[in-house]
C-alpha cells in the first residue's frame, strides 16, 4: 500500500493501480465512461481528467487522465482544481454535441451514466450550433434495442463484446465523429452474453428490449436481491417489478460469483413469471384437461386427509427452493421422499458431493478466473452453466497479465496487455461430445463419446499420478498434453458435470482431482449440474430415488403422489411416468407453470416463482444463497413451502406451523449436511421491530399513492413485510449495510448500475456488507476420495441402434426460461443429431424425420461429423413429454410423415 | 552541379537526370555502405555511428535515430524483430518522401538494410501511402532488383544476416502516419494509436520489438556510413547535422523541393530557392513544416534557421520541413476552415476531444467565415482550442497538431477573426458570402 494525496486529503491505495480505480475505491466522485473495472483502461473518453502535481511546491500541475496513470507513492492530484473540472465540463459538452435530447423518452433515462456524469460536471447549456449526426439502427434480435444516435463512442460495447465475451458479430465501424457500433448487417447478436451490453453501455444505445416493451421508469421499479433460477451457477441478480409484473433482471454484483456480468438466459429468461398461462388458483380436475377453481381451505383439507390416510410419496425438485424441498420431505417423511433428481442425475450428484467432500477445494467463479490451466471434461458449460464459460475466457488471459508484467505494462492497460501477448494464453483443454462455442480459446479439443472422454480423463489422472507408462500407445495426445499442462500449473482446475449423463465422466474428473493433490499447487475443482438448486436437492437427499419412487407408484401401492415444482417427464422414462401417473389415484402438484405433469394432476396448487417468494438455492460450489420476494404474488399464488406447511398444520404437525420462511430455513439447518444454512436467517421481524427495514424502492420512487388510481381511487394500505429485511416502500435505511439487503444499486448522483462501487470495499472487491452466502462444503472437514469402482463403459450399439446422448442449449434446455418469450424466440425446435455416415446409411434425410418409439417423439434430422457413429444427440428440454433419454441403445426409424413442430416461439408468444 | 558530398539525398537524382536504377545507384557507390557494415562491422558499431552523427528523425518529431535504435532490447526473447519505414506521407504540403521513393528507391532500401542490421531485424516493412502508385511501382521494382542480387532476403551479401523487405500499401488515413496507429494498421487492426508504454522498441508490431523511421531518415544513413560522422555533422549549419529536404508551396515563383544544409534560414529558402513571392502578393504567414505546425509570421521569423531548436524556440515546429505559405489574398479564417476540415475528417474517432471537438471548431469557423459568428464565439474557440490542443489532453498528438495552426492563427491573425464577427461577413471578399 502507498499513500496518495487527493485534494489535500491523504489516502492509502494499492501501488500499481490506476488513479481512477484508486479514487473510486475510496468513494471519490470522478466521472468516467470508457473505463470499466472488468475491462480495464483505454483512455478513450478523456472524462476522468485530474491535475497531477510533481510535488507540494508545484501549484500548476499537469492535466492527466486518471485511468491511464499508475499510482505512485506520494502522488499528489486534484479532482476539484478548476482547470480539471473545466476540462471535464468541456468534455461532456463535446460528448453532448451529437447526443439527442430525448432523455424523457429514452429507456436509459433516470438510470443513465451519461446523464449522471453530465449533471456531475455541471454542463447545462448547449453552445454547439451545428446539427446532430444521425444513424440508422439495427434489429439485433429479441434481446437488445439499438439506438445509435445516442452513442458517445466510449468503445465499451465492442471491448466487452469482442474482447471480454469473445463475440465476433459486433464491430466498430467508420471513423471520426461517425463511429458506428453494430453488426455488419441486421441480425441477432449471437454471443450468449450479449445482454450485458445493456449495463456496459453508459447510455441508451443498447437497451433491454423485453423491458422496453413493458417499460417502467427506472425509478418506479420495486426491486429485491435475487438469485438467477436459470442454472447451478447462482448468479446474483436484481429483480425489479411494477404493477405486479416482473419487469427486468439486472446484474447484482458478487465478487466471488458473477462479478459484473450475467448470461442471456439469466437476464432474459425470467419472463415466465409474467405469462398468462401461470397457474393462479387452486384447481381440481373435473375431467380431462378441465380444472375447476377450488376453495383453498377445502383443497388443503383434502390433501391433509390424503396424507393422514397414508401411502403417500413426495417428489421435490431441483428447480424449487431448498425450503420447499425441506417442507415436502418433512410432510411425507424422509423415507417417502424423492429429491426430484432423475436417478441418473442423483447418481452423478452423489459422485460430485463425494468428490467435493474429499477435495474441499471447490472453485468459485472468481477462482475459475484465477486458474492457470484447465481441463473441461465432457461438460458443455456454455450451455449448461453459461457464466462459467465467460469466466474461462478470462482464465486463459492470465498469461497475458504475466507477460505484461514482465514488459512493465500495467495489468489495467488493456490494449497494451492484449497487444503484447499476441494471443498467447493459458492452457485450456476441452473434451466434449461436440465442438463448443468456446473451443476458440482452447489449446486442445477432443470430440468423442462420453465413455471415450471418461477414458481420456482416467488417462490424464494416471499420467499425473505416475501410474501410466508414458509411452503407452493407449493414451491420446490430448490426454498427454492436458496432463502436462495440469502438472506444470500452479493453479490447475478441473471442470466437469452431470451434463453427459455418464457417471464415468464424473469419476474421471474426481480421479484427476485426486491425482492433482500430489502436486505442490493450488488445484481446484468445479462440477456442475443443470438446475438452480440441483445441489440443494443433492445435499438434502431422500429415501427414494426417482425410479424407485415411480416404480412404487406404478405398482399401485401408492395412494397419493405429491409433486412440488417438478415435471416428471423430464426425470424418468416416458413409459414409467405414464404408468405411474395412470395408476396413482391422487396426484397433487404444486407448480407455477402448466407442465405435462400438471396436466394430469388431480389437485393443483399455484406456486410462487423466485420473484414472488423468498428462498434458498444452493449453487454448484454448494454456496447457499437467498433470493428475496420482489413482489407479493397475486391471486392465490403462494410459495410451495407455505402450501405444504398449511397442509401439515391440518394434518397436525405443529412443528411445521411455519409462519415465515426463516422458520423453514431453521428447520433445514437441523438436517445433516445443511447445518450452515442457518447462517442465512435474516430475522426480518427483528428488523421490522427495530425500524431497520431496507427499502425496495429508490428514494426517487414516484406515484406510490396514485399508481393504481386508475383502477381504485382508494390509496392501498402499505404491505408489511415480516419475512425479509426489506420493506415495500422507499422509506427505510441500511441500503448496502449487508449484501442480502441490497435490493438495488443507487447512490446520490449515481443513478445507474455504475453506483455499485459505492457498495464495494474497493473497486472489484467484496461488497461492504459481506456477500450474504454460505458454502455448505468447505475444506475444513475433508473426507477420503472414494475407492472408484470404475463403471463399465457402454457397449457399442448393435446395427441400426443408437445410444442417445444429451446435448444442451442455453436457450431451451432450461425448463422455466423456455417459457420466457425472448428466450423462446431464440430456442430451436427439436432435432436429432447424427453422424452423416449413419444418416446416409439408414436413409435419414433432412427432409424427413426420424422417430424414436421409446421417447414417443419424432425429430428433424441434423448431421455433424463430430457425432460418433452409432450415437445420436438430442437437445434436452426442447421436446415435451419425452421422458429422460433412454439409457439403452434405441431403434430409430425414418418417419416420412414427420412435420416440423410449430415454432415453439410462435406458440409461446401467442399464449403469453 | 549536383554533388553527393553536399547533397547526399537528392544529388544522385540530379546526376542521373531522373530515376536512379540499381546500376546507376551502384555506379555512384550505392550499397557499399551496407556491404561494409554487414560484412565488416557490428550492429553496435553502426548504432554508435548513427548516434554520433546526430541524425534526427525527419518525419517531424526529430528524435535522435541512433538513440531510438538503441532501445531495442539487447537480448530479446525469441521471435521476429521488425523494422518499419513510415512512408505514409500524408502531411498536407509535404511531398519529399514521395520524391525520394519515386526517383531514388535504392537509397531507402540501403538505409533500411543498414537499419535492420543495426537492430537485428529480420522483417522490414515499408508502410506506404495508398495513393503513391508511382512510388510503389519504383520501390517494388527496386526491391525485386535488390533481391535478385542477394541484397535482400537470406544471407545478404553472403553474410549470415538476412531480412525480408515488403511494401504495405495503406488503406489511407492520415492517422496511419502516427507510429502506433501505423503498427495497428499494419497488423490489420483499426488504425487507432496505442498507449505508450509499451513503446514500440519494446513491444511494437505483433507485440515484438519494432523500430519505425521516416523515409528521409533512412535515406540519410548510407551517406553517414560511407562518409563518416564528421562529414555529416559538418553538413549542418547550426547544431543539427546533415542536410534536409526543404519544400515550399504557396504563391511563390518557384515552388519545389531542395536539399540544403539543415539550419538554412527561412528567408534564404523562400527568397533564394523558391524565388520569392509572386508579384502582387505579400507573405502573411508561414506553416513551416506542414499543416500541423504553428504559423510563423514574416515580421518576426524570416531569419530563423530551419532547424529543430530554432523553430521550436519561436513557438512552432520544423515538422517535415516543407512550408506552406499564406499570402495576403488568403483569409486566415478560410485557411483555418480548410485545415480544420482536414483534421476533423482524419480524426480516427478514438478519443472525445479530437473526435467531437475538431468538428465543432470547423463548424464555428464556417459560421464566422460566413458571417454568422457571434460575440462569444472567440471565447469558445479559445477555450476549445486550448483544451483540445494541450498535449496529453487527447490520446495522441493528432488534435494537438490540428490546434497548432489554430491557436497560432488566433494569436497572429486575431484581428481578422474579430473583423469577421463584427462585420458579419468575410472582409477578404468583396461582398462576404461563401468562402
Amino acid at each position: 500500500m502507498v499513500k496518495i494525496v487527493v485534494d489535500n486529503e491523504e489516502y492509502e491505495v494499492e501501488e500499481g493501480q490506476n488513479l481512477l480505480h484508486a479514487c473510486l475505491s475510496h468513494g471519490l466522485e470522478l466521472p468516467y465512461f470508457c473505463w470499466h473495472p472488468s475491462l480495464g483502461s483505454i483512455g478513450a473518453c478523456r472524462q476522468c481528467a485530474v491535475i497531477a502535481y510533481q510535488d507540494e511546491n508545484d501549484e500548476r500541475g499537469r492535466l492527466t487522465m486518471a485511468c491511464m496513470t499508475p499510482v505512485t507513492d506520494g502522488a499528489r492530484i486534484s479532482i476539484a482544481a478548476p482547470h480539471a473540472s473545466d476540462f471535464r465540463e468541456s468534455n461532456i459538452e463535446w460528448l453532448m454535441e451529437n447526443h439527442p435530447h430525448d432523455c424523457p423518452v429514452c429507456e436509459e433515462g433516470g438510470e443513465c451514466h451519461l446523464q449522471d456524469m453530465t449533471v456531475m460536471t455541471g454542463h447545462t447549456a448547449r453552445r454547439y450550433r451545428g446539427s446532430k449526426r444521425t444513424f440508422e439502427n439495427q434489429n439485433l434480435g429479441p434481446f437488445i434495442n439499438h439506438e445509435m444516435n445516442r452513442c458517445i463512442t466510449c468503445y465499451r460495447c465492442v471491448r466487452y463484446y469482442k474482447d471480454y465475451a469473445g463475440g465476433d458479430d459486433l464491430q466498430a465501424f467508420g471513423s471520426r465523429d461517425r463511429m458506428y457500433f453494430g453488426r455488419a448487417e441486421d441480425g441477432v447478436l449471437e454471443n450468449e452474453f450479449s445482454g450485458n451490453l445493456v449495463e456496459v453501455c453508459p447510455t441508451g444505445v443498447f437497451t433491454d428490449k423485453p423491458f422496453s416493451a413493458n417499460y417502467t421508469r427506472k425509478w418506479d421499479l420495486q426491486s429485491a436481491p435475487s438469485v438467477c433460477p436459470g442454472c447451478a451457477v447462482g448468479c446474483n441478480t436484481f429483480a425489479a417489478e411494477r404493477y405486479g409484473m416482473l419487469k427486468r433482471i439486472h446484474n447484482r454484483y458478487h465478487g466471488d460469483v458473477n462479478g459484473y456480468f450475467l448470461c442471456d438466459r439469466g437476464r432474459f429468461g425470467a419472463g415466465f413469471v409474467n405469462i398468462e398461462t401461470r397457474i393462479q388458483h387452486v384447481g381440481k380436475r373435473v375431467e380431462e384437461d378441465l380444472f375447476e377453481q377450488q376453495d383453498t381451505d377445502l383443497a388443503v383439507a383434502t390433501v391433509a386427509e390424503l396424507v393422514i390416510a397414508g401411502s403417500v410419496i413426495g417428489i421435490g425438485s431441483p428447480r424449487a427452493s431448498l425450503e420447499t424441498n425441506v417442507a415436502l420431505q418433512r410432510l411425507v417423511g424422509a423415507d417417502r421422499f424423492c429429491n426430484g433428481l432423475s436417478t441418473n442425475d442423483a447418481l452423478g450428484m452423489d459422485e460430485i458431493l463425494a468428490t467435493y467432500r474429499a477435495s474441499g477445494k471447490i472453485a468459485s467463479l472468481a477462482e475459475v478466473e484465477r486458474a492457470d490451466a484447465v481441463i473441461v471434461l465432457g461438460e458443455d458449460v456454455l450451455n449448461t452453466a453459461p457464466r462459467i464459460a465467460l469466466a474461462l475466457r478470462q482464465t486463459v488471459r492470465n498469461q497475458e497479465f504475466d507477460l505484461a508484467q514482465d514488459a512493465a505494462i500495467p495489468q489495467w492497460q488493456d490494449a497494451g496487455v492484449r497487444g503484447h501477448a499476441q494471443g498467447r494464453s493459458n492452457p485450456l483443454y476441452m473434451a466434449s461430445v461436440l465442438p463448443t462455442r468456446i473451443d476458440d480459446i482452447a489449446n486442445g479439443c477432443l470430440n468423442d463419446t462420453p465413455d471415450a472422454i471418461a477414458d481420456n480423463g482416467f488417462a490424464i489422472a494416471a499420467l499425473l499420478s505416475g501410474t501410466a507408462a508414458d509411452d503407452s500407445s493407449d493414451i491420446s495426445q490430448f490426454a498427454r498434453d492436458a496432463a502436462a499442462a495440469l502438472a506444470g500449473a500452479q493453479k490447475p482446475l478441473v471442470i466437469s458435470g452431470t451434463g453427459t449423463g455418464n457417471i464415468r465422466v464424473l469419476e474421471a474428473a474426481s480421479a484427476i482431482a485426486e491425482a492433482l493433490e500430489k502436486y505442490a499447487n493450488q488445484s481446484s475443482i468445479a462440477l456442475v449440474a443443470a438446475e438452480a438448486n440441483s445441489f440443494g436437492s443433492g445435499l438434502l437427499g431422500g429415501g427414494l430415488d426417482m425410479e424407485r419412487a415411480l416404480t412404487q407408484v406404478a405398482e399401485g401401492t401408492v395412494q397419493t403422489l405429491i409433486v412440488a415444482e417438478n415435471d416428471l417427464f423430464r426425470r424418468a422414462s416416458r413409459q414409467l411416468v405414464d404408468q405411474a401417473l395412470d395408476k396413482v389415484p391422487n396426484l397433487v402438484v404444486l407448480d407455477s407453470l402448466e407442465t405435462p405433469t400438471v396436466e394430469q394432476a388431480n389437485i393443483v396448487f399455484p406456486a410462487a416463482t423466485f420473484a414472488e417468494s423468498t428462498g434458498t438455492f444452493v449453487n454448484f460450489e454448494t454456496r447457499a444463497q437467498r433470493f428475496f420476494t420482489t413482489f407479493a404474488p397475486p391471486h392465490e399464488i403462494a410459495p410451495s413451502w407455505r402450501w405444504l406447511s398449511h397442509i401439515a398444520q391440518v394434518v397436525g404437525d405443529r412443528e411445521m406451523a411455519w409462519e415465515e420462511v426463516d422458520d423453514v430455513l431453521i428447520a433445514a439447518a437441523g438436517l445433516p449436511g445443511l447445518e450452515l444454512v442457518g447462517e442465512l436467517v435474516t430475522k426480518g421481524q427483528d428488523r421490522l421491530d427495530r425500524m431497520a427495514k431496507v427499502p425496495r424502492a429508490t428514494p426517487r420512487y414516484s406515484g406510490r399513492t396514485a399508481m393504481n388510481a386508475g383502477v381504485n381511487i382508494h390509496e392501498p394500505k402499505t404491505q408489511i413485510d415480516v419475512e425479509t429485511p426489506l420493506s415495500y416502500s422507499m422509506e427505510g435505511q441500511g441500503l448496502g449495510k449487508s449484501n442480502d439487503a441490497l435490493p438495488f444499486s443507487w447512490s446520490p448522483g449515481w443513478n445507474s448500475n455504475q453506483s455499485i462501487f459505492k457498495f464495494q470495499q474497493e473497486v472489484g472487491g467484496s461488497l461492504k456488507g459481506g456477500d450474504g452466502s454460505v458454502r455448505l462444503i468447505d475444506a475444513g472437514n475433508r473426507e477420503a476420495y472414494r475407492v472408484r469402482k470404475i463403471s463399465v463403459p457402454h457397449a457399442s450399439p448393435e446395427y441400426g441402434k443408437f445410444h442417445l446422448l444429451p446435448l444442451y442449449s442455453i436457450f431451451g434446455s432450461d425448463e422455466l426460461s423456455l417459457h420466457s418469450p425472448p428466450i423462446a424466440e431464440r430456442a430451436e425446435s427439436q432435432y436429432i443429431l447424427l453422424n452423416p455416415a449413419d444418416a446416409d446409411m439408414h436413409g435419414f434425410g433432412a427432409d424427413a424425420g426420424v422417430a424414436c418409439d421409446e421417447m414417443g417423439a419424432s425429430f428433424a434430422v441434423r448431421v455433424d461429423p463430430h457425432m460418433q457413429r452409432g450415437f445420436a444427440g438430442v437437445v434436452m428440454g426442447l421436446a415435451r413429454r419425452c421422458g429422460e433419454l433412454p439409457q439403452n441403445a434405441v431403434q430409430l426409424e425414418a418417419d416420412p410423415d414427420y412435420r416440423p413442430p410449430p415454432d415453439p416461439a410462435a406458440n409461446i408468444i401467442a399464449k403469453g | 552541379m549536383a554533388d553527393l558530398m553536399t547533397q547526399p539525398l537528392l544529388g544522385r537524382i540530379d546526376l542521373a537526370g531522373g530515376l536512379v536504377d540499381l546500376a546507376t545507384y551502384e555506379a555512384n557507390g550505392g550499397y557499399q555502405a551496407a556491404r561494409q557494415a554487414i560484412l565488416r562491422s557490428s550492429p553496435e558499431a553502426v548504432q554508435e555511428i548513427v548516434k554520433d552523427a546526430n541524425l534526427r528523425g525527419r518525419g517531424g518529431a526529430g528524435f535522435p535515430t541512433g538513440v531510438k535504435w538503441g532501445f531495442v532490447p539487447k537480448e530479446p526473447t525469441p521471435g521476429h524483430i521488425y523494422l518499419v519505414c513510415n512512408a505514409d506521407e500524408m502531411e498536407p504540403g509535404t511531398f519529399k518522401d514521395r520524391y525520394l521513393m519515386e526517383y531514388d528507391p535504392h537509397s531507402l532500401i540501403e538505409g533500411m538494410l543498414i537499419g535492420a542490421f543495426a537492430i537485428g531485424a529480420d522483417r522490414a516493412y515499408v508502410f506506404m501511402r495508398g495513393e503513391y502508385h508511382e512510388a510503389f511501382t519504383q520501390l517494388d521494382r527496386a526491391i525485386n532488383d535488390a533481391k535478385a542480387k542477394g541484397y535482400l532476403g537470406e544471407k545478404v551479401f553472403g553474410s549470415d544476416f538476412g531480412v525480408e523487405l515488403s511494401i504495405h500499401r495503406s488503406g489511407g488515413r492520415y492517422i496511419c502516419g502516427e507510429e502506433t496507429a501505423l503498427l495497428n494498421a499494419l497488423e490489420g487492426k483499426r488504425a487507432q494509436p496505442r498507449m505508450k508504454p509499451p513503446f514500440p522498441p519494446a513491444s511494437g508490431a505483433w507485440g515484438r520489438p519494432t523500430i519505425v523511421n521516416n523515409v528521409e531518415t533512412f535515406c540519410n544513413v548510407p551517406g553517414i556510413l560511407s562518409n563518416g560522422v564528421d562529414w555529416y555533422r559538418d553538413l549542418g549549419i547550426g547544431d543539427d547535422a546533415g542536410t534536409k529536404i526543404y519544400g515550399v508551396s504557396g504563391r511563390v515563383k518557384k515552388p519545389g523541393l531542395w536539399e540544403l544544409p539543415i539550419g538554412t534560414p527561412i528567408r534564404e529558402i523562400i527568397e533564394q530557392h523558391a524565388g520569392g513571392m509572386q508579384d502582387g502578393y505579400q507573405l502573411r504567414g508561414i506553416l513551416p513544416g506542414g499543416a500541423s505546425t504553428e504559423f510563423l509570421i514574416p515580421e518576426e521569423h524570416m531569419d530563423l534557421p530551419m532547424d529543430y531548436a530554432s523553430i521550436q524556440a519561436a513557438g512552432s515546429r520544423m515538422g517535415t520541413g516543407t512550408m506552406i505559405l499564406m499570402d495576403d489574398s488568403i483569409c486566415p479564417v478560410a485557411i483555418s476552415i480548410n485545415l480544420q476540415h482536414f483534421f476533423a475528417q482524419e480524426s480516427c474517432g478514438f478519443c472525445t476531444p479530437c473526435r467531437e471537438g475538431l468538428p465543432w471548431i470547423e463548424n464555428m469557423l464556417i459560421d464566422i467565415e460566413q458571417g454568422r459568428g457571434q460575440a462569444e464565439d472567440l471565447d469558445v474557440l479559445d477555450r476549445n482550442s486550448a483544451f483540445i490542443g494541450a498535449p496529453g489532453n487527447t490520446f495522441c498528438l493528432h488534435a494537438t497538431g490540428a490546434m497548432e495552426p489554430m491557436l497560432s492563427a488566433l494569436k497572429y491573425f486575431r484581428d481578422d477573426f474579430v473583423a469577421h464577427i463584427e462585420q458579419g461577413r468575410c472582409p477578404h471578399r468583396a461582398g462576404g458570402g461563401e468562402s
